[in-house]
C-alpha cells in the first residue's frame, strides 16, 4: 500500500510534552499547574442564554460569518476598548475560538515562499499554521531582559525582502509579557516603512494587569494592515464554547470568510448566542475574574521571591515565566524531576520555542489553595536542589 | 482597592495580613488601617464560620418564620423587630417587602423548641398579628457556599 500521509503534514513536529502529561493525568495526587484555560466556569448568564437558545430551537447554521448581532456586539466592544470601528457587515468573522482566525488569516494572505515573522517564546500554533499555510516561519528569540517584549531591532533584524506577515502575540502566552503603547508605536512605524501586515493575536487582552490593554490596530494607519484576533476563552472562560473572531480590513476578511465558510461553515450557533450576551453583559464578571487572577499573580511572585527564584513580573495572561537556570538543568529535567519528587507538574519553557530553555511556564489558573500547596513543594524542591549543588 | 478586600475577607476571613498584603499588592501596615478603620466604620460587623451541622452530631432545626406585625407609633417596626432580635435563638430579623413584616430566621434543637417559641414567646407579642413558620429541609447553598460541592478539576489534558 502507498504512503498516504502527507510530506508537509508528517514534518511537522509533534509537541514534546504530549508524554509528559500522559505521566500527570496518571499520577493521582500530582497538582498541575500546566493548564492553559480559566478555572472558572463560564458565568451563569451566559450558560443561561446559551440553554435559551436551544430551549427556543435556535439551532439551525448562523449565516457564514456569525450572526450579525453577534458581529455587532463585537464591534462595539472593540469600539469602546480600542477605540477602532470595525464595520460589522464585512470587517468582522467570527471563528471556531481564536485558532482557526490564526489558520484562516495566515492562509488567506500566504503565498509560497512568504515569510511570517514569529517571536518566540509564543503559544505553539503559529508556526505549524503557518508552515501549511506555504510560509517560511521565521522565529525572532526573545529575551528575558527585555521582559520578552518584541523590540524594534529585533524586529528589523529578521526582515527580509521577502517578510509579509508580523505575528504579534500581546499578552503573550506563555511569558505573561505585554507591550505598552510606546513600543507598539516602535513597531507599528518598521511595519508601516517594511509595508508588512500585523497579525495581533489578542485573545488575553481583558486579563492585564499594569493599565488597559492596547491593540496596534488602534495606533495610526494601522487599522488597515492589522488583522486583529481574539475570542471569548480566556476573558469569560468559555474555552469549550470554541469561539472567536477576526477583525481587519474587509478584502481580508472576504477571503478569510471564504475559507471558513468551505472548512467550517460558521461557528456553533449556541455558542454564538451565548456570546452575545457575554458582550452585553460580562464586564462585571470579566473584572470580578481579572482580580481572582491578579490576587493569585502577585501571590506567585511573591512566593518566587521568598524562594529566590528569579522571574520578571508578567503583567498580562495567567502565566507566570520562572527562570531556573542557575540549577544548571534543562527546562525539562527540571520540570521532570520536580513531578517525580514533589508531583507538581509545569510546562517546559521549551514547549514554546527552543529560546525558552531554561525557563518554566506556570499558569495561575487554578484557585489560592491549589497554588498555595504547590508553591509550598516547589520551594522544598529548590531548596533541596540548591543543597544537593 | 476596599472593594476588593472585603469581597477577599468575605469569602475567607481567616486569611491573614501579611497574605493579603501580598493578593492586594499593598503593604501589611495599609491592610491593618484600612480593615481596622472598616472595623470602626461597621462595615465589618463581625466574622463568621460557616458550618455545615448535619455532618455533626449536634441536633439542629432551622426555621424561616413570616411574621405580620402593627407597627408602633414612632419607632415603626424597630421597636418590635428589636424584641424579636434579642433571643439569642434568633439568628437573623429582616424588614421585608410585600405580604408580610419581617422574616426571622430561628435556630432550635428541635422542631417542638421551634414551635414552643412561635406559640410561647413570638405569637402572643401584643403587636403580632400573624406567622407562618417553614421549616428548612435542606440546605443546598449558604453564604454563597454550595453545601458539599464535590471540587474537581475536568479540565482534560490539551497541548500545550
Amino acid at each position: 500500500m502507498r504512503n498516504f500521509l502527507s510530506d508537509k503534514v508528517t514534518g511537522l513536529k509533534p509537541s514534546g510534552i504530549r508524554k509528559f502529561f500522559d505521566i500527570v493525568t496518571e499520577m493521582e495526587d500530582a497538582i498541575s499547574l500546566g493548564v492553559g484555560e480559566p478555572d472558572f466556569d463560564t458565568p451563569w448568564f451566559v450558560r443561561d442564554e446559551g440553554i435559551f437558545s436551544l430551549e427556543k430551537g435556535k439551532t439551525f447554521y448562523t449565516s457564514n460569518a456569525g450572526l450579525k448581532e453577534l458581529r455587532q456586539e463585537i464591534s462595539n466592544y472593540i469600539k469602546r476598548t480600542q477605540g477602532i470601528e470595525y464595520n460589522p457587515l464585512n470587517e468582522i468573522v467570527v471563528t471556531v475560538g481564536g485558532s482557526e482566525a490564526i489558520d484562516i488569516s495566515l492562509r488567506a494572505v500566504i503565498n509560497p515562499g512568504d515569510e511570517v515573522i514569529i517571536p518566540q517564546p509564543s503559544y505553539v500554533s503559529y508556526e505549524p499554521c503557518a508552515l501549511l499555510a506555504g510560509a517560511k516561519p521565521v522565529i525572532v528569540e526573545l529575551k528575558a531582559e527585555n521582559e520578552f517584549r518584541l523590540t524594534k531591532e529585533e524586529l528589523l533584524s529578521a526582515i527580509t525582502d521577502k517578510t509579509k506577515v508580523l505575528v504579534l502575540p500581546y499578552p503573550n502566552n506563555p511569558t505573561g509579557a505585554i507591550m505598552e503603547k510606546n513600543e507598539l508605536e516602535e513597531i507599528a512605524k518598521v511595519v508601516k516603512e517594511k509595508d508588512l501586515l500585523v497579525l495581533s493575536d489578542e485573545i488575553y487582552s481583558a486579563l492585564t494587569y499594569k493599565g488597559e490593554h492596547i491593540s496596534i490596530a488602534s495606533l495610526p494607519d494601522m487599522k488597515e494592515r492589522t488583522i486583529l484576533i481574539n475570542g471569548f476563552s480566556k476573558a469569560y472562560a468559555m474555552t469549550g464554547w470554541r469561539l472567536g473572531y477576526a477583525c481587519g480590513p474587509k478584502e481580508i476578511i472576504a477571503q478569510m470568510t471564504k475559507i471558513h465558510q468551505f472548512a467550517i461553515m460558521c461557528a456553533p450557533t449556541t455558542s454564538q448566542y451565548a456570546a452575545v450576551q457575554a458582550l452585553k453583559k460580562g464586564d462585571d464578571a470579566v473584572e470580578q475574574m481579572r482580580q481572582s487572577y491578579n490576587e493569585r499573580r502577585r501571590f506567585l511572585m511573591n512566593a518566587f521571591k521568598e524562594m529566590d527564584l528569579s522571574c520578571f513580573e508578567p503583567f498580562g495572561a495567567f502565566y507566570v515565566f520562572p527562570c531556573i537556570k542557575e540549577f544548571n538543568m534543562t527546562s525539562e529535567e527540571f520540570a521532570t524531576k520536580l513531578l517525580m519528587e514533589e508531583k507538581v507538574a509545569v510546562v517546559p519553557g521549551t514547549a514554546f520555542g527552543d529560546c525558552a530553555e531554561g525557563f518554566l511556564r506556570i499558569s495561575y489558573a487554578y484557585s489560592l489553595d491549589t497554588l498555595r500547596e504547590a508553591m509550598t513543594r516547589i520551594g522544598r524542591f529548590v531548596k533541596n536542589l540548591r543543597k544537593s549543588v | 482597592m476596599n472593594n476588593e478586600l472585603l469581597s477577599i475577607l468575605e469569602k475567607n476571613s481567616r486569611i491573614d495580613f501579611k497574605e493579603l498584603s501580598v493578593l492586594l499588592g499593598i503593604s501589611e501596615e495599609e491592610v491593618l488601617n484600612e480593615i481596622s478603620q472598616l472595623e470602626k466604620d461597621g462595615v465589618i460587623c463581625a466574622y463568621h464560620t460557616l458550618i455545615n451541622w448535619e455532618k455533626t452530631d449536634i441536633e439542629s432545626v432551622t426555621a424561616l418564620i413570616e411574621v405580620k406585625v402593627t407597627p408602633q407609633r414612632g419607632q415603626g417596626f424597630d421597636r418590635i423587630a428589636e424584641r424579636l432580635y434579642n433571643y439569642p435563638e434568633v439568628k437573623s430579623v429582616y424588614l421585608i417587602s410585600g405580604g408580610y413584616d419581617l422574616l426571622v430566621t430561628l435556630e432550635e434543637k428541635s422542631l417542638k423548641e421551634i414551635a414552643a417559641f412561635v406559640s410561647d414567646k413570638l405569637s402572643t407579642l401584643d403587636s403580632v398579628l400573624s406567622t407562618a413558620t417553614h421549616f428548612i429541609l435542606k440546605k443546598y447553598k449558604d453564604h454563597g457556599t454550595i453545601i458539599n460541592k464535590q471540587v474537581k478539576d475536568e479540565r482534560e489534558v490539551i497541548i500545550p
